[in-house]
């Protein structure tokens, strides 16, 4: 076997994003002053270069690269401009919130950056090999960044059982990958496209791809391989909660594509009953759960479930239609996610997590502009006309139906009807419910050394639902509030005006 | 001569009883660590089995990738479980659930 | 036949050689002054005897953890090695960003304070 120098050039975004994570990585070794400045402003500007770069370089290019381990298309170019943008949004939300709790540290940026890194290597996969690296590379970050608050209880436990349920989910995938490569006799996805492709698909493959199933489930947080789902999203400080529930969720749809599309899509007839059991489970075992949650972060967790199962109903469509759904699915909730779990850290102070369902009580009357903000992310998760949450749902069921599913498309709607209680609910707190007053002088102290002692003790002191009295007062500086209020007028003007970005997730899907 | 299906059995018994071990322990978080790297090591058995079978590279690359990150994932592993020590005082895993629900 | 395991039977004699020599050297040479410290097995700073099941200080797990990362890219080395007339130039400078990688870990560590035993 002869060997070929690959072209480097192909792969610009992803070398590009290396060498800058070296210097930043060194950049910040050397730099003084606790506010990490520098090392926040490089970051961002290397993720913007790194969108720009994918759209420059690779946009309307179609090859593959190092002995076609990595792939180049205008998925692959879309993928990672989402990808680099959506960091750049999580990554805004982080500093205040960081700061206020004395963890702001350079590689709070320098390990999202490593993740980024693993997620283009995702959307660029074009083997085995490159999925499972670009996937461990995320994975691994993801880990370190939830253990990343050192002295909290909760993170502690939540990056504990993130990180065996993932091992365990990268030990599954891994096995159907070996059992893939055994079937097809390569590690390359096109030539185990055309080994499944073939008259009588070696049983191996099969055998691999429901293994391969379950790893890639897991990553999307789709039950019944939801276990970490919640504990992590409840667990892990707020802005790496919200860092989790963008990117990389975007990520692992990128990675369903690669691996079970491009890869075995040929046998999407057997994947398809399985997609779909996922599907159902996870409609309903997201939204009923989340009813009975008091806590807004674990709801959204739940919620996040139910919004798994959608896009995998869409996946399961094997349609280009229902892929460019999930697509459209993902970047949707991405953007809701970051601005609900950003509304969750502008109202959260150093001192008191505004994590409660009941901590947001009278929201209306003390930040008219925040519970506005809330009010639009809330009736765009639940799927009201006029929102992106609206569209997002409409192209998956479209996608459903068309695609003969059409007991599930009903199946989901009625999801959708019983996930519409508990996020009006909390809209219900927010605007109706009256604040409990307390006390003067028994508010909860704000200053920076209580609230660390506080968080010594074991994070947030978890308290009963109604005993909470606390008033929420916004601990984010200007900036980040009006980044959120940005955040909630995308969902909105994305919402009346969807056609461009829908048009764009179909015709990187080759769908009409 | 070893014949295929040899390694494949014995990949499949390590990575059952890795999985198993996940499940049934309930005493040390080293112990889920160990497990863990039992499957990596039933996969490792898998892909030099059907490189060897299919003479073709490919697949021991692979295994050279999966020891790397192995190691890469157990001193991940490893460091929580120092900040998890630190922050509780023990390491045992039925006594992770301060949170529920 | 036989006479095909020569070698093994040469490398049996001077593996011994090799191992008795020192020996009978520091028994011939050395001077004998007895300690009980002297006389205790050597365990690496621990007590000799004592419960094995003992805590260690975390800090030997740090310094395990650092091992294992930078020991196991070797592996990488080997088959390197093994094609690197086949690939030239390339290789070597592909192998040589990928120490150029490493070593900027090792530098982030230093600088951070993780080879400090302190």
């Amino acid at each position: 076997m002869s060997f070929e120098t690959p072209d480097f050039s192909l792969a610009l975004p992803e070398i590009w994003l290396l060498g800058a994570i070296c210097v930043v990585l060194i950049v910040d070794l050397f730099v003084r002053g606790s506010r990490r400045s520098v090392t926040f402003f490089l970051t961002q500007a290397v993720l913007l270069v790194t969108a720009a770069l994918a759209i420059t370089t690779q946009w309307g290019v179609t090859e593959t690269t190092f002995s076609g381990h990595y792939v180049v298309d205008p998925l692959a170019a879309m993928l990672k401009a989402t990808l680099a943008l959506l960091v750049v949004l999580a990554l805004a939300y982080t500093r205040p919130y960081l700061e206020a709790r004395g963890l702001l540290q350079g590689e709070v940026y320098l390990l999202a950056l490593f993740a980024t890194l693993g997620m283009l290597i995702i959307a660029s996969g074009g083997s085995l090999l490159t999925l499972y690296l670009g996937l461990e590379m995320l994975s691994l970050s993801l880990y370190a960044l939830v253990a990343y608050h050192r002295d909290s209880r909760q993170a502690a436990e939540a990056a504990m059982k993130y990180f065996v349920l993932g091992a365990l989910a990268s030990g599954i995938l891994l096995y159907g990958m070996s059992m893939v490569y055994g079937g097809a006799a390569s590690l390359e996805l096109a030539v185990i496209a055309e080994a499944a492709a073939s008259e009588e698909p070696p049983l191996l493959l099969l055998f691999g791809m429901s293994f391969m199933l379950v790893g890639v489930a897991f990553k999307l947080g789709a039950a019944p391989f939801h276990a970490w789902v919640p504990d992590v999203y409840q667990g892990a400080p707020t802005p790496v909660t919200l860092f989790i529930s963008t990117a990389p969720k975007v990520a692992a749809v990128a990675l369903f594509l690669r691996l079970l599309v491009d890869g075995l899509g040929p046998l999407h007839e057997t994947l398809q009953p399985m997609l779909l059991i996922l599907a159902a489970v996870s409609l309903l075992l997201g939204n009923l759960t989340a009813i009975m949650q008091t806590n807004l972060k674990r709801m959204l967790a739940y919620s996040g479930i139910a919004h798994a199962g959608f896009i995998v109903l869409a996946l399961a469509a094997g349609t280009e239609a229902g892929h460019a759904a999930a697509l459209f699915y993902v970047i949707a909730y991405g953007i809701m996610a970051a601005g609900a779990f950003g509304l969750i850290i502008v109202l959260s102070s150093a001192g008191t997590e505004a994590e409660q369902i009941a901590d947001y009580r009278g929201l209306n009357e003390r930040h008219p502009i925040l519970a506005g903000v809330l009010l639009l992310l809330m009736i765009s998760m639940t799927g009201i006309p006029g929102t992106i949450g609206f569209y997002a749902k409409y192209l998956v069921l479209k996608a459903a139906v068309e695609a003969d599913l059409i007991a599930m498309a009903v199946l989901a709607v009625i999801a959708a009807v019983i996930g519409a209680f508990y996020y009006l609910r909390v809209l219900k707190v927010a605007y109706f419910d009256r604040p409990e007053v307390p006390p003067e002088g028994s508010q909860k102290p704000t200053g920076p050394n209580e609230g660390s002692v506080g968080e010594g003790e074991g994070a947030t002191p978890s308290r009963p639902d109604g005993a909470a009295g606390t008033v929420l007062v916004p601990g984010a500086s200007l900036p980040i509030r009006a980044l959120l209020v940005v955040n909630g007028a995308a969902v909105l003007v994305l919402g009346i005006f969807p056609e461009r970005l829908i048009a764009l997730c179909q015709s990187v899907l080759g769908a009409g | 001569m070893i014949e295929l299906s040899n390694f494949l059995v014995l990949g499949a018994l390590l990575f059952c009883l890795g999985v198993a071990g996940i499940f049934i322990n309930r005493k040390n978080v080293i112990l889920l660590l160990m497990c863990i790297e039992l499957i990596l090591l039933a996969v490792n058995i898998n892909f030099i089995g059907f490189s060897a079978y299919l003479d073709d590279i490919a697949g021991q690359i692979f295994v050279f990738f999966i020891l790397t990150v192995a190691a890469a994932e157990v001193a991940i592993g490893l460091a929580i479980v120092v900040v998890l020590f630190r922050s509780r005082g023990d390491i045992n895993v039925a006594a992770l659930d301060t949170m529920r629900g | 036949m036989l006479e095909n395991y020569l070698p093994v039977l040469m490398f049996i004699i001077v593996g011994l050689v090799f191992g008795a020599l020192p020996l009978i050297a520091g028994f011939v040479l050395g001077p004998r002054r007895p300690h009980p410290e002297k006389q205790a097995p050597y365990e690496c700073g621990f007590e000799a005897f004592e419960d094995s099941r003992m805590k260690f200080d975390v800090r030997y797990y740090l310094v395990a953890l650092l091992f294992i990362l930078f020991d196991l890219e070797i592996a990488f080395l080997f088959p390197w090695a093994v094609v690197l007339e086949d690939i030239g130039l390339f290789g070597i400078a592909a192998m040589g960003l990928f120490v150029g990688l490493l070593v900027i870990g090792l530098l982030y560590e230093w600088q951070k304070g993780a080879l400090e035993w302190e």
